[in-house]
């Protein structure tokens, strides 16, 4: 043993040993392996499954295994209209997912209630009144381009997560230029 | 056939006089059926063979204004054997509405006829299972009158924008 | 917020207290296989289903109640939405019924040649992305997920044209009262020519693929047999009433457009002794989607070769105004007869508009189709259908 000690290279640990943070490792990891439920709800779900396709591509992302049940999947990918009916659903589906979770906000009915928001009494305004979101991406249905734009927004957003504080603080640091205080 | 023989068939065959044909109508004519009789029209036009109205294309409730104190019934029928089509219409009181159902003669009438109940809060006496379709279960009022409002909260949701 | 219990939709059936070897499970709104939010409350036997109950309104978005409150011409990007798969084919019946209602006013001139055409290319076009879709995710269904890669690869195609003819890939907003909103942009007739010689033969790929597979024949062969009768008191139409044999389509019996100017056939359900094929059976209301694609290309080959005449996009008017009075018309969508029943009192918007969806009634036949299949073939009957819940909902 001692022998084997004394006789590492210093060029063998930049084979064998990489030097790295937990936060970034983690961090790699999560974003790049999201894994989708299976939520299509409305039309956005339609631009969602051809953005699956292989024009569009989400297995490149690491996005490509939508899971049917909620238990498996990181990602909740609102896409549709989002009616009070449904919303109770959505809650209890979101509150089956295991830590950590991500919910994307797909198209503009599930941002804002979209083109429903002025006479759709049975017409969610906004999953956000619900869930908590992380990112949203606008459209009427947003172009699969755009939807990856989302996702990719999503994955810097991880990016910046840390284990020492709410993930929100070094994303909100790094937006606002690391003006602190 | 056109809507104004298949007319003189109804009021000789029924002798009621409240059941009205509407000439005025800017396409076609309608014709206007008490609501006490709309099952047995119905059954009638669907089992006779000339008529053969085998197939209920629409129903639906109409609710022209907030000041009237009548709504409308519409129903559209239609023969696959035949290809001739006829309007019907049953008005209905807004306070307590009742309507026989038809869906023994078309099986379609079922969800037709909740979700006018649903909408409107027409009841369909005989119905099988008149219970609401698209709106939940615990929902209060019917949104297609024009005096409804919508809720403020629905479940701990917010409702309006 | 904590999740609220759905026991009040349960409550009719806890009251008829299931028995101890009944199992109630539901399956959905959130479900990979039921092509929306769709619930169905299965009341089971082991694998057998005794009772399938649907409940919908899971996406019930007020679109009557928003007509009430809109313009026509505001109207039309609603109507996208509710099919939102054949949008085409629903802007088109919306601006038919409303164009129905205005020929009663002797002002208004009716649509021009060169918007029929285009609304043709359109509609026909849509009806093969639309039948795409449905291919592409009954097999998924099924268990195969190739025909959803190979749909969609074709579907992108229909969905670029779309894109370069009207700007949107999946609610066009295309189709407007008196005619359509934009003309062709250059070379596009030689990219629809294009894309037609490159599908023609995959029709037969697919049905090769999927349609003549083993596992698909051993799943779908007999499985909830509609008959005709049941379809017409059901009041299913489209495919589900051709695959059970009966030839009705609004485009050859009551042509509307200019569709009495194209030559195609109506495809029906076949028997097939040797097979097992039955009229009515989920093989057969597929199959009939499958050659409807092929009409479709032999309908657009036609409009291609025949030319466009010149003219006018939309007819001149001010506003869109229709006469008192109200109108019922039907057209055929891809997934049945679409009908919109307006009723009108003279001014910028209906004060009544009623959309009678294929889809909702086609849906209403489930719960008797099922009765003592298994839990597979229902996924089976819902891709059979072919059911969208945005239009069943509205």
């Amino acid at each position: 043993m001692k022998e084997a000690v004394a006789n590492l290279k210093d060029e063998d640990f930049n084979k064998n040993i990489i030097v790295t943070s937990i936060d970034a490792v983690a961090n790699w990891a999560r974003s790049s392996a999201l894994w989708p439920m299976t939520f299509g709800l409305a039309c956005c779900a339609i631009e969602f499954m051809a953005t699956a396709a292989s024009n569009y591509d989400l297995d490149r992302f690491g996005a490509g295994v939508p899971r049917a049940t909620p238990r498996q999947s990181d990602l909740i990918i609102v896409s549709g209209t989002v009616t009070l009916k449904m919303a109770t659903r959505i809650i209890r589906l979101y509150e089956q997912m295991p830590e950590p979770k991500y919910v994307i906000s797909m198209g503009s009915c599930a941002t804002s209630g979209g083109p429903y928001w002025q006479h759709g009494y049975h017409v969610l305004k906004g999953v956000d009144r619900v869930i908590p979101v992380d990112v949203y991406v606008p459209g009427c249905p947003p172009r699969p381009e755009a939807v990856l734009e989302g996702l990719m927004k999503l994955q810097e957003k991880i990016t910046q997560e840390t284990f020492n504080g709410p993930p929100v603080v070094p994303f909100l640091r790094k937006l606002l230029g690391n003006k602190t205080a | 056939m056109t809507t104004q023989e298949i007319f003189s068939r109804l009021q000789s065959k029924f002798e009621d006089n409240d059941i009205s044909i509407e000439t005025e109508a800017v396409l076609e004519p309608f014709i206007v059926v008490p609501s006490s009789l709309i099952a047995l029209i119905s059954e009638h036009l669907c089992r006779e063979s000339d008529l053969a109205f085998d197939s209920l294309q629409c129903l639906s409730g109409v609710d022209l204004s907030a000041s009237d104190e009548t709504m409308e019934i519409v129903y559209h029928l239609f023969s696959m054997t035949h290809q001739h089509d006829l309007t019907l219409k049953v008005i209905v009181p807004k306070v307590e509405p009742h309507v026989p159902t038809v869906e023994h003669v078309w099986k379609i009438a079922n969800w037709h006829e909740r979700e006018v109940y649903d909408l409107y809060g027409v009841v369909f006496d005989g119905h099988s299972d008149l219970r609401r379709i698209l709106l939940p279960d615990d929902w209060e009022g019917h949104p297609m009158r024009k005096d409804y409002k919508e809720p403020e909260i629905y479940r701990g949701m917010k409702v309006p924008y | 917020m904590l999740a609220q219990s759905t026991a009040s939709e349960e409550r009719k059936f806890l009251e008829l207290k299931p028995f101890s070897d009944e199992m109630v499970v539901s399956m959905g709104p959130q479900h990979p296989s039921t092509h929306g939010v769709l619930r169905l409350e299965l009341r089971l036997d082991g694998e057998i289903v005794r009772e399938a109950i649907p409940h919908i309104g899971y996406l019930h978005r007020c679109f009557e109640k928003h007509a009430e409150n809109l313009s026509y011409q505001q109207i039309v990007p609603f109507t996208d939405r509710m099919d939102y798969i054949a949008a085409m084919n629903q802007n088109w019946g919306f601006c038919l019924a409303v164009e129905e209602l205005m020929s009663a006013d002797p002002k208004f001139a009716g649509v021009p040649e060169r918007a029929e055409y285009l609304r043709v290319l359109a509609g026909e076009l849509n009806r093969i992305a639309s039948h795409l879709l449905a291919f592409g995710t009954y097999g998924m269904d099924i268990g195969a997920f190739t025909p959803f890669l190979y749909a969609f690869r074709d579907r992108e195609k229909i969905l670029f044209l779309f894109e370069k003819l009207c700007g949107a890939r999946l609610t066009y907003n295309y189709i407007r009262v008196g005619g359509v909103s934009r003309d062709l942009p250059p070379g596009f007739l030689d990219d629809v020519r294009e894309f037609i010689d490159y599908f023609e033969p995959k029709i037969d790929e697919y049905n090769a693929l999927l349609t003549n597979n083993k596992i698909f024949l051993e799943r779908t062969i007999g499985v909830a047999i509609m008959d005709e009768a049941m379809a017409i008191s059901y009041g299913a139409t489209g495919p589900n009433l051709r695959g059970a044999g009966r030839k009705w389509d609004l485009r050859k019996d009551e042509p509307y457009s200019i569709y009495d100017r194209f030559d195609f056939d109506i495809p029906v359900g076949e028997e097939i002794p040797g097979a097992g094929a039955v009229l009515g059976d989920c093989w057969n209301r597929y199959k009939v989607r499958m050659d409807e694609m092929k009409e479709s290309v032999k309908i657009i080959r036609q409009v291609l070769d025949g030319g466009l005449p010149d003219g006018p996009i939309v007819a001149a008017m001010k506003a869109i105004r229709p006469p008192a009075g109200e109108v019922f018309s039907r057209s055929e969508a891809p997934r049945g007869e679409l009908g919109f029943y307006i009723v009108s009192d003279g001014s910028v918007k209906p004060v009544r508009l009623k959309a009678k969806s294929p889809c909702f009634c086609a849906l209403s036949a489930l719960q008797e189709l099922s009765r003592g299949l298994m839990i597979a073939d229902i996924i089976a009957i819902i891709g059979s259908i072919d059911i969208v819940m945005g239009e069943v909902d509205r």
